[in-house]
Formats: C-alpha cells, sequence, structure tokens
C-alpha cells in the first residue's frame, strides 16, 4: 500500500509499513476498474448499435455491382457517388446512338458522367428531394405545434385545479392504446370525405395529435418537477401569469422541452403506415418513398442506401443540436402523476 | 408604504381549516411578527394577503381599502419566500432586477442598476452580482431574496420564515441585519416564524396563531409578561415557563403534589388552576422554599437549574456559572409579583397584584 503510485497519498502516510489499504485509495483503484469497464462496455454498446448506420453509409458509396457482392465487400471497392446520383436523379436509358452522341460531349457535369456510364441521361430532379422537404415540413410543424399545445395544456394540468384530472389524463393517455394502424381505414375514409386525403394539413393534423398525448404526459413530468413557488414569486414582483410563465418556468424547462420534441420530432419524421395510406403524390413524406426507389433491372442497394442516410440526417443534426439537455432530461424527467 | 389590515379572513382547504376569522392589523411602519408552530396557518396568511391564494371569507385592505379582487401583480407587496425564492437561470444582479423590469414599473436600465447596486450595499452581496444562483451559499441566497424585497418599494414586507433554513450564526447575523434594515427603511413589514427568539427580537407586535385562531396580538413585552393563555405562555421564553396544577386555600397558594406554598392575599383565584412561574423568577439560595439540585445545565451565559421539591420540578436560570451540585439541598424563592395564573380551559386569570 505504502508502495502506491498514488502520489498525493504518500505525503501523510506514517513511516512504518503499513500492510492495509485506506479508504481512499480503495475508492480510487475500484472507481477506476468500473469507469474503465462503463467506458468498455458503452463503446462495445455503441458499437452494435451503429453497425447497421455504418453499413448503410459503405452501401452508399457502393456501385450496385459492388453492393450486392459475395463475400461483402467492407473496404475493397472503389467508393462512387452513383448511389446518390440515381438517388436524387430522374435518369432516361439512352439508346446506342443517343449513347455515341453524348460520349462525345465535353461539358457534361460530374454527376452526368456518373449516369453516362450506366448508359442512362439525366432528365431531372427525382421526388426524393420533394419528399424529404415534405417529410420536414410535416415532422417539423407537427412536432412544434404537439409540443406547445402540450406544453399549454401539461401546465394547466399541473399548476390548476382541473375538474376531473386524471380522467382527462388518462384519456389524453388512451390515445396511444390502440395501434394506430388499426384506425387507418377508418381516418383514410374521413379524410377523403374532408378533403384532406394527401395534403400537408392531413398528416400535420395526425401527427399532432399522436403525439400530443406524449408530449402533455412527458412534459406535465418536467412542469411537476419545477416547484410553483417561482412563478409565485414572480407574480408578486409584478408579472402576470402568462409572464411569469414565459421567463421563470420556460428556461427551467428547456431539459424537458428538449427531450420531448426529439421524442415527438422522432415518431413523426419516420412514421410509414398513415403516410402510405394517406398520401398518393403531393404529401408523400420520405418513409414510403425509399422503398420504392427500384432501379430498372433489380433493387438499387446504393440508392436506397443513400437514401436512408440522408433521411437520418435532420434527425441527428436536431438531437446533436439538443444533446446536453437531452441527456438530463431523458434521465432526470420522472413521469409522474 | 401601507398599513395592512385583515378582516375576519378564513380559509379551508380540502377537509382542512388553515384559518379561522383571523382579523389584525399592521400598522405603517410597523415590524409584524406571527408567531406560530408548524402548520399554524402563518404561510397561508401571508399568500392570502400578497393575493396568491383566495379567502373563503373575510377581506384584506391596504391603507383601508379592499384589495381582495387584485391579482398579486397589483397589491404590489413583496413576498420572501421560505425556499425556492431566487431564479435559478438568472444571476444574483437579474434576481435582483426582476422585479424593476416588471412591465408594470417602466425604470430604465440605469436606474434598474443604481437600485440594484444601492440594495447589494445594504446587504452585502455587491460582490456577487454576477454569480449564478446555484453557486450561492444559503445566506448569501436568502440575502438576495431579501435584497429582491427591498430594491423597490413595496406597500409591505411579507417575510415567510426566511432565516430558519440558516444555521444558528448566520441566522442571528441576518436577524439584527433585518432589524437594522427594516428600521432604516420604515418598512411596513409583516415577518412569520416558529421561533420565538426571532418574534420578540424582531418585532413591534407579536400575533400568536394556533390552528389558524389568532390568540393574543400584543407587543412582546405584553406577550412575554401577560400571556393570554398557557399557550402563548409555552411559545415564549427558553427555558420554558414552569406550569403546575395548584390550589388556593387559607391565603396561600399551594403547588399539588408539592410542599411549595405561596402567601398570596388577592382574592378572585378559583380553587383550582394552573400556577406558571418562568424559570428567572425562581431565585435560588435565598427563600422560604425547600428543595434539591436534580440537575445542572450549564450553558456559560446563564445556568439552569432542575430543582426538585416535592413530586414536582422546576426550573430555574441564574446568570452565569454556579457552584450548585447535584443532590445539594437548597432553598430558594419564587417572585411572588411574577405569577401567572390560568383557569381550567387556559385562558389567563387577571389577578390585580398589590404590593
Ligand atoms: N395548498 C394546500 N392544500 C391543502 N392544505 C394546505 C395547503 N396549504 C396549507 N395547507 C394546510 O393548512 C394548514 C396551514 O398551513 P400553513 O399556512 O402552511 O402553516 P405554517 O406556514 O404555519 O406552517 C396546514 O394544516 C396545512 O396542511
Ligand atoms: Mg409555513
Amino acid at each position: 500500500m505504502s508502495e502506491t503510485t498514488n502520489g498525493e497519498s504518500v505525503g501523510w502516510q506514517p513511516s512504518a509499513p503499513v500492510n492495509y489499504s485506506t479508504r481512499v485509495d480503495k475508492v480510487g483503484t475500484s472507481a477506476r476498474t468500473a469507469r474503465g469497464i462503463r467506458i468498455v462496455l458503452a463503446f462495445v454498446l455503441a458499437g452494435v448499435m451503429l453497425i447497421p448506420v455504418f453499413w448503410l453509409g459503405l452501401t452508399s458509396f457502393k456501385s450496385r455491382a459492388d453492393a450486392i457482392a459475395v463475400p461483402p465487400k467492407v473496404v475493397n471497392f472503389t467508393p462512387t457517388l452513383e448511389g446518390f446520383v440515381n438517388l436524387l436523379s430522374d435518369r432516361s436509358v439512352l439508346n446506342a446512338r443517343r449513347l455515341e452522341l453524348m460520349k462525345e460531349r465535353t461539358d457534361l457535369t460530374w454527376y452526368e458522367e456518373i449516369a453516362l456510364k450506366n448508359g442512362q441521361q439525366i432528365t431531372g430532379i427525382s421526388q426524393y428531394v420533394g419528399r424529404l422537404r415534405n417529410s420536414v415540413i410535416i415532422a417539423g410543424t407537427s412536432t412544434i405545434l404537439a409540443v406547445i399545445l402540450g406544453l399549454l395544456a401539461a401546465y394547466s394540468f399541473s399548476r390548476f385545479k382541473v375538474p376531473g384530472e386524471s380522467d382527462w389524463l388518462f384519456f389524453i393517455l388512451s390515445t396511444r392504446m390502440l395501434p394506430p394502424v388499426v384506425v387507418t381505414i377508418p381516418i383514410f375514409l374521413m379524410y377523403r370525405q374532408l378533403g384532406l386525403h394527401d395534403t400537408h394539413l392531413g398528416l400535420i393534423l395526425l401527427y399532432t395529435v399522436f403525439n400530443l398525448s406524449l408530449t402533455v404526459w412527458l412534459l406535465k413530468g418536467f412542469l411537476d418537477e419545477i416547484p410553483r413557488e417561482y412563478e409565485e414569486a414572480a407574480m408578486v414582483d409584478g408579472y402576470t401569469r402568462l409572464q411569469a410563465f414565459r421567463k421563470v418556468v420556460l428556461p427551467q424547462a428547456v431539459t424537458g422541452i428538449a427531450a420531448t420534441t426529439v421524442f415527438s420530432l422522432i415518431f413523426a419524421w419516420n412514421e410509414y403506415a398513415f403516410a402510405l395510406m394517406l398520401t398518393t403524390e403531393r404529401a408523400r413524406t420520405a418513409p414510403p418513398t425509399i422503398p420504392t426507389i427500384l432501379g430498372r433491372g433489380g433493387v438499387e442497394w446504393s440508392a436506397i442506401a443513400a437514401g436512408s442516410l440522408g433521411f437520418l440526417i435532420p434527425v441527428v443534426i436536431v438531437t446533436f443540436v439538443l444533446r446536453r439537455h437531452l441527456l438530463r432530461g431523458v434521465t432526470f424527467g420522472a413521469i409522474r402523476q | 408604504m401601507a398599513n395592512v389590515e385583515l378582516r375576519g379572513i378564513s380559509k379551508r382547504f380540502r377537509g382542512v381549516t388553515a384559518l379561522r376569522d383571523v382579523s389584525f392589523t399592521v400598522a405603517d411602519g410597523e415590524f409584524f411578527v406571527l408567531l406560530g408552530p408548524t402548520g399554524a396557518g402563518k404561510t397561508t396568511t401571508l399568500r392570502v394577503i400578497a393575493g396568491l391564494e383566495k379567502q373563503d371569507g373575510g377581506s384584506v385592505l391596504f391603507d383601508g381599502g379592499a384589495v381582495d379582487s387584485r391579482s398579486p401583480a397589483e397589491r404590489d407587496v413583496a413576498f420572501v419566500f421560505q425556499q425556492y425564492s431566487l431564479y435559478p437561470t438568472m444571476t444574483v444582479f437579474d434576481n435582483l432586477a426582476f422585479p424593476l423590469r416588471s412591465p408594470l414599473r417602466k425604470l430604465d436600465n440605469t436606474e434598474i442598476t443604481r437600485r440594484v447596486t444601492e440594495a447589494a450595499e445594504k446587504l452585502r452581496i455587491g460582490h456577487l452580482l454576477q454569480r449564478k444562483t446555484e453557486r450561492l451559499s444559503g445566506g448569501e441566497m436568502q440575502r438576495v431574496s431579501i435584497g429582491r424585497a427591498i430594491v423597490r418599494q413595496p406597500r409591505v414586507f411579507l417575510m415567510d420564515e426566511p432565516l430558519s433554513n440558516l444555521d444558528a450564526k448566520l441566522r442571528e447575523s441576518l436577524r439584527v441585519e433585518l432589524e437594522h434594515i427594516q428600521k432604516k427603511q420604515q418598512s411596513t413589514t409583516l415577518f412569520v416564524t416558529h421561533d420565538q427568539v426571532e418574534a420578540l427580537t424582531l418585532a413591534d407586535r407579536i400575533g400568536v396563531l394556533r390552528e389558524g385562531k389568532l390568540i393574543q396580538v400584543a407587543a412582546p413585552r405584553d406577550i412575554y409578561d401577560k400571556p393570554a393563555n398557557l399557550f402563548v405562555a409555552q411559545s415564549v421564553g427558553t427555558p420554558r415557563i414552569n406550569l403546575f396544577p395548584s390550589t388556593y386555600s387559607d391565603g396561600s397558594v399551594r403547588v399539588a403534589d408539592s410542599p411549595i406554598a405561596l402567601p398570596f392575599s388577592q382574592n378572585g383565584l378559583p380553587v383550582h388552576f394552573t400556577l406558571g412561574v418562568r424559570a428567572e423568577d425562581v431565585t435560588p439560595g435565598q427563600g422560604d422554599q425547600r428543595g434539591e439540585i436534580a440537575l445542572v445545565e450549564p450553558l456559560g451565559v446563564e445556568t439552569i437549574l432542575h430543582i426538585r421539591s416535592g413530586d414536582v420540578t422546576l426550573l430555574s436560570m441564574v446568570s452565569g456559572m454556579t457552584h450548585y451540585r447535584l443532590g445539594e439541598a437548597i432553598s430558594f424563592g419564587i417572585d411572588q409579583d411574577r405569577l401567572h395564573f390560568f383557569d381550567a380551559k387556559g385562558d389567563r386569570i387577571d389577578v390585580e397584584q398589590g404590593r
């Protein structure tokens, strides 16, 4: 023990040999070991989680042949942007004569060159771009709506005596109790009647409603944690309740709001079944689009991978921006009634 | 500053009556202390005055005008909460400036800075202004809370046990500061506490609250010397007042189960009653009563002697350290001008005493 490398403890060690370890050192080593194990474990878990994403990324840079090669190629392939070009463009197959003509041209852009290699000519931008935009609009708007409405409802439930409060809360939660797919047909029929079929508004409304139960419950949990004395102090200090809410409660609820936002965004962003049923063209989002990226004569795996990758990016960005709040929000916010 | 009047305030929470018909007035510039144990309704009283809680009956008046329908912001009071009072996302400066930045006040920034600095100086927290509030000690936090109250000139200061979460030494020093500030500003202050020492030292007048009922309102001196009932008598004074079931016969007050007998010439006493004697009115070493020392508690400044006489034990307080030893037989006297009598219901019996 007296031989330890722990320099700090040497200073006050008795000079006689000591054959027991002090508490300080015990904590030191065991804490260090535990920390080491935790880090290794975190890396292993992260690895397991990230392998599919990694493979997705890899595939998106492969040529059509490399993507389906057996055994799979991990490093020994030539990276190409073919997948991305195929994803983002509409192309037509060139006949032999036009192919010759094209090959003689020198003013081709790099993506036209890539298409040309497969004997194709780019004719325009693909649907994917528009559908990703639809996804951004629909998921973004519905998340913002769900969080704002949820915040107001949660605040009211948290701070005021609402008659039948627990019944209301249960009712709100119960909207989540059956699998959404069960109601797709009735909703499909209703939306057709109401002219909401294949509109942005239609999906926004639907996603907002579905997310509302989540946001009300999550945010109520977070708001319950904030002592009401703060608002009361602000009200005594000369503010209205709404001003107190904005200046005193909101800054303290940022963590919860961030976590709630990410959860609702992920739901709205990934939703597949309703998007497939309730949209055809104008309002179709990315999830039902990706599986339809089929090339001629086989599945275009690299284009699908590129599409999935592009689809991941917005959520990754939002999560990254909010990461500081998220970690605390997920671990601290307990749902309580 | 304003005077504040409560008229017949009552308040119920589901099943619990927090306040029953409470009426009192805090005069302009007065330091009024509400004293009562936990659950007596002190906080509720302050919240009703501030407008944070709506009373079920009665009326709150500022300068004679009812404010019952006004919002907390419109009542213009300052509230120092027992805890959770500082806005955690703001710096000390912003906390102090917060009431001044209210849309109701429209002060410009130089005026806000001036007032914040001035208040910070007064409370000696000038060096903390840029700190985040979570990095303050308990004492500093309560200073800032008080500072947030004094940056503006509210009609009344409401303070809910602002010192009770502090350690003894800090409590004492902040208490003294608080008193200085109040006296200098002549601010109308309603201060609530369960600590009788705070009440006695700070108050111009004390109101004693028990289970939502106001029992006595009087100057500290009268609360101490003329407690309206047993509850008040026990609420103030350390050590606690000596209380004995006693009888009156043959011109003497006789303590039950004890040889203690005090000649008492005045009529008006029932046969059975409770006798109260404060510890400082029991003087060991001289007098006609006999007993023995059961316990000695030297506290330095004073010593508390437990004197056993028959089957009862009296507490006696003498100043400084003493030479008494355990088991020692002593004589002691009881100041007969300062006896307290309470009837079977516990209410004070006023006996005019001749000398
Ligand atoms: N919001 C409330 N809901 C229910 N009961 C309450 C509420 N506030 C206070 N009470 C009750 O009212 C009584 C007085 O409380 P309070 O004014 O906080 O006492 P004190 O401040 O003197 O300790 C207590 O019995 C308490 O339980
Ligand atoms: Mg209280």
